[in-house]
């Protein structure tokens, strides 16, 4: 995935929300298709019980490994649990903790970057080394890392230990992108006028900074999803991620699947499809919110 | 008497031959001359908390430890489950069948350089039958027996009982009682958690937290000619699939707990006549374990709902297609001719055959409980096979009575520790019997003051009167109604209650040579006899 930073200073005013949107979708169009299956996605995710067939944790020894049928659209895993249901189920999973951990992550790199953007100097050193650090490792290694470390905390069947674990190496990430954007905002004369004025710090950075940077933390953040929910499927299939029986698709390539996917493929071949698609359309969706939003991609 | 004892070894026999990995293949690579040298690299699905065994109940202490130590007597699992001297040289009993003499081997001497005698053996005995502040011995209760330990020369032990005790010398061989020494624990009663010192055929070498564990072969062991193995290294995979990986690709040699049919089906296809699979039923079972110091557990009806709810019979099938789960029994191992037959099993509550029925009543119970929207979380472990899929089953059956659980899975330290100090609700526990013998099997769930590997935490004065009954009464017959007695009281009260009964597969290199399957995954792991056909 690479990004590119826009330019705060020659950002256009963006269009009215209804003309936005019929522009984005004439200028996007994988952009748009990437957009309905993130809606679909999120729809099943929200209105799982009213869309799966089955509820995702109902054993059926009578129907283990059942091939893809009319009754099991995508067969049956080892427990006789349909597979569809775990899917739609599995949504809501990736996308919680996807979004949890790409807000929380985008969110403080985003306010570390304009600060440190803002106010130069020690500050600005100290808040760097701290992000070299944390950007010298790979995401999932550093996830790995801090799950590895912390163990579990359950809160209404998440675990917050592992959206703060994949949150942290979204941060420095973010915080690089945002700060680069923030510096050519900080030299702006009405970012001046408002210092000569007497604004507080905390007034400059959210009120004239932040505004400015919004274009670049949207892009980062939408993309981050893909990559936390990778980190989250990857977690899972090595049993440091949300755990059974809980539908999650990383968890639904690891496990028994290991031991029966050479007699029942649809174990692996339809939580593999969905992990790809879910990234695929955030990635190409964060892709076209860029070309849409960067007018130096509209040349 | 003694027609009791022959009668249990009789019963225990019976069950041994169901051990059917022990084929005649491994009897004629045994039958060759072993070979010197090599070293045994195994894998172990969990690392030990601790290394003290008198501690702990389970498997990743024995794997991990028993090369280093010795015991007085051990199991002789060619004729499972006669034991044979160990550490003791020989052994005597009194006709009053309550004084037992052992003698032990001259010249032994523990790693450090240090002699073993009798003083040895005492301290050992009396941390275990009565521990200090502090020290947990997991084995107390089945060493309530012992009135005194004497030791008249420093190759004498003399043990003497307040009663008869058929199971005693099976006791003696149990494969947790590692013999210390005494100077170790009078510096401290905890020193063996975090050392070892044993008199065992391997000496220590390293334990590398997360990877492995080491032992070189200790040239002055007291058996001459013995360990063949040059070394061994237990390497800790905590995924199934690394470990069958592992297996496969020749990294390690063998899997001494267990592996599942399909994992089993998978080893046999890909690796054909280079693994051998040794299969036996065993001597272990999961538990339901209500921690009753806690609320609503603490209310009969709502544990009771909870193992009403559970459709073991249906579970078994299905488990036993993908998990180490099989059979469904009481406190003891189905098929062992003490254990409540399954006609007087299935009156009794959590065994019903009419699971519709029995959720009813279970939904019933709940409701006079005021939890019928009751949610807890199920306190297990991380070991793939069989908490995972228990963990999974069990989340289901009692969704179907409207109770809401979330199954949280822990490595075994911090699941050991969450168990053993009452942190939970309610848990996948485990009765990890060495032997087939009910003064064992029925000592975890007597009163936590006199069984603490009683995880329930309850306190029960009918169900300790029971066992004290049952282990004086000589007649086989009037002994399973008391069984059968103590489990009713069990189950009604529902403190903790099996699971499933688990079912042993075994996979070696057919290079690994001289380690004997039995129906315990406990025994056999000194490793003294075991070598390399490289």
């Amino acid at each position: 995935m690479t990004i590119a930073v826009p330019d705060a200073s020659v950002l256009e005013t963006p269009p009215r929300p209804r003309g936005a949107i019929v522009e984005f979708i004439r200028q996007q169009p994988l952009g748009t298709v990437s957009f309905v299956i993130i809606v679909a996605m999120m729809f099943a995710g929200i209105f799982s019980e009213l869309v799966a067939p089955y509820d995702p944790l109902e054993i059926d020894f009578a129907s283990i490994l059942s091939a893809p049928s009319l009754d099991h659209w995508c067969g049956t895993d080892a427990y006789g649990r349909d597979i569809c249901s775990r899917l739609i189920y599995g949504s809501r999973t990736a996308l919680v903790i996807g979004f949890t951990s790409s807000f929380i992550g985008s969110s403080i790199g985003a306010v570390l970057g304009v600060a440190s953007a803002y106010f130069g100097g020690k500050i600005d050193d100290w808040i760097q080394r701290v992000m070299d650090v944390l950007l010298a490792f790979p995401i999932i290694v550093l996830a790995l890392v801090v799950v590895a470390a912390f163990g579990k905390l359950l809160i209404g069947g998440m675990d917050l230990n592992l959206i703060i674990a994949i949150a942290i190496p979204i941060l420095p990430r973010v915080e690089r992108i945002v700060r680069a954007a923030a510096f050519s905002v900080r030299v702006m004369p009405y970012v001046d006028a408002a210092r000569a004025a007497g604004y507080s710090h905390t007034r400059i950075i959210f009120r004239h900074m932040a505004p400015n940077v919004v274009a670049p933390y949207l892009i980062m953040l939408t993309a981050f999803i893909a990559q936390a929910i990778l980190a989250e499927a990857s977690l899972s299939f090595l049993g440091l991620g949300v755990q059974e029986p809980t539908a999650a698709w990383g968890l639904m390539l690891s496990g028994n699947a290991a031991d029966f996917y050479r007699q029942a493929p649809w174990l692996i071949l339809f939580p593999g499809v969905s992990i790809s698609l879910a990234v695929f359309a955030f990635n190409l969706f964060g892709d076209s919110l860029r070309d849409f939003l960067d007018p130096r991609f509209k040349v | 008497m003694e027609s009791r004892r022959t009668t249990l070894k009789k019963m225990a026999g019976a069950l041994a031959l169901g051990v059917g990995g022990l084929s005649l293949e491994t009897t004629r690579a045994d039958a060759q001359s072993p070979k010197k040298g090599g070293t045994l690299t195994f894998a172990m699905n969990a690392e030990t908390p601790h290394y003290d065994a008198h501690g702990s109940d389970t498997f990743a202490t024995i794997h991990f430890a028993s090369p280093f130590y010795s015991t007085l007597l051990k199991f002789d699992l060619a004729k499972y489950p006669n034991v044979k001297p160990d550490l003791a040289e020989s052994y005597t009993i009194s006709p009053d069948k309550l004084t037992y003499t052992f003698k032990l081997h001259p010249g032994v001497k523990f790693h450090d350089g240090t002699p073993c005698t009798s003083a040895d053996v005492k301290a050992t005995y009396d941390r275990m039958r009565n521990p200090p502040q502090g020290v947990l011995s997991a084995r107390k209760a089945t060493f309530d027996d012992i009135t005194s330990i004497e030791t008249p020369d420093p190759l004498t032990v003399v043990f003497k009982l307040k009663g008869v005790n058929a199971a005693i010398l099976q006791h003696f061989g149990s494969p947790w009682n590692y013999i210390y020494s005494a100077k170790d624990l009078a510096k401290d009663p905890n020193w063996p958690k975090t050392n070892i010192n044993g008199t065992g055929a391997f000496v220590f070498v390293e334990h590398v937290k997360g990877s492995h564990v080491a032992g070189k072969k200790n040239e002055n062991y007291f058996k001459k000619g013995l360990p063949y193995l040059d070394g061994f290294k237990g390497v800790f995979f905590l995924q199934a699939a690394t470990m069958l990986n592992a297996l496969q690709g020749g990294q390690v040699q063998a899997e001494f707990r267990s592996i599942s049919e399909p994992e089993k089906a998978r080893l046999t296809q890909t690796m054909g006549d280079k693994i051998r699979i040794q299969e036996s039923s065993w001597t272990l079972n999961l538990l339901i374990c209500f921690n009753v110091e806690k609320k609503p557990f603490d209310d009969v009806r709502v544990r009771r709902a909870l193992v009403m709810a559970i459709d073991r019979w249906g579970g078994s099938k299905g488990l036993g297609q993908i998990s180490t789960l099989r059979s469904v029994g009481g406190v003891l191992r189905p098929g062992f001719p003490l254990a409540t037959p399954e006609a007087e099993l299935v009156k009794l509550p959590g065994f019903s055959k009419d699971i519709k029925k029995s959720r009813e009543e279970a939904k019933k119970l709940l409701k006079e409980a005021g939890q019928e929207n009751l949610k807890f979380t199920l306190h297990n472990r991380s070991i793939a096979q069989p908490y995972t899929p228990a963990g999974v089953f069990l989340v289901d059956q009692w969704r179907q009575i409207g109770v809401t659980v979330e199954n949280k899975q822990q490595e075994t330290a911090p699941y050991l520790a969450g168990l053993n100090s009452g942190n939970y609700d309610v848990a996948l526990d485990f009765s990890n019997l060495f032997m087939d013998d009910s003064s064992l099997a029925l000592a975890k769930y007597l009163s936590i003051d006199r069984s603490p590997a009683n995880r329930s935490r309850s306190k029960d004065p009918e169900l300790d009167k029971l066992y004290d009954a049952h282990m004086r009464e000589a007649d086989p017959k009037k002994r399973q109604a008391m069984i059968q007695a103590f489990e009713k009281r069990l189950f009604e009260q529902a403190y903790q209650q099996p699971l499933l009964w688990w079912y042993r597969m075994v996979a070696t290199h057919k290079t690994v040579m001289g380690w004997q399957m039995s129906p315990s995954h406990n025994l056999g792991q000194d490793l003294v006899e075991v070598w390399l056909n490289a």
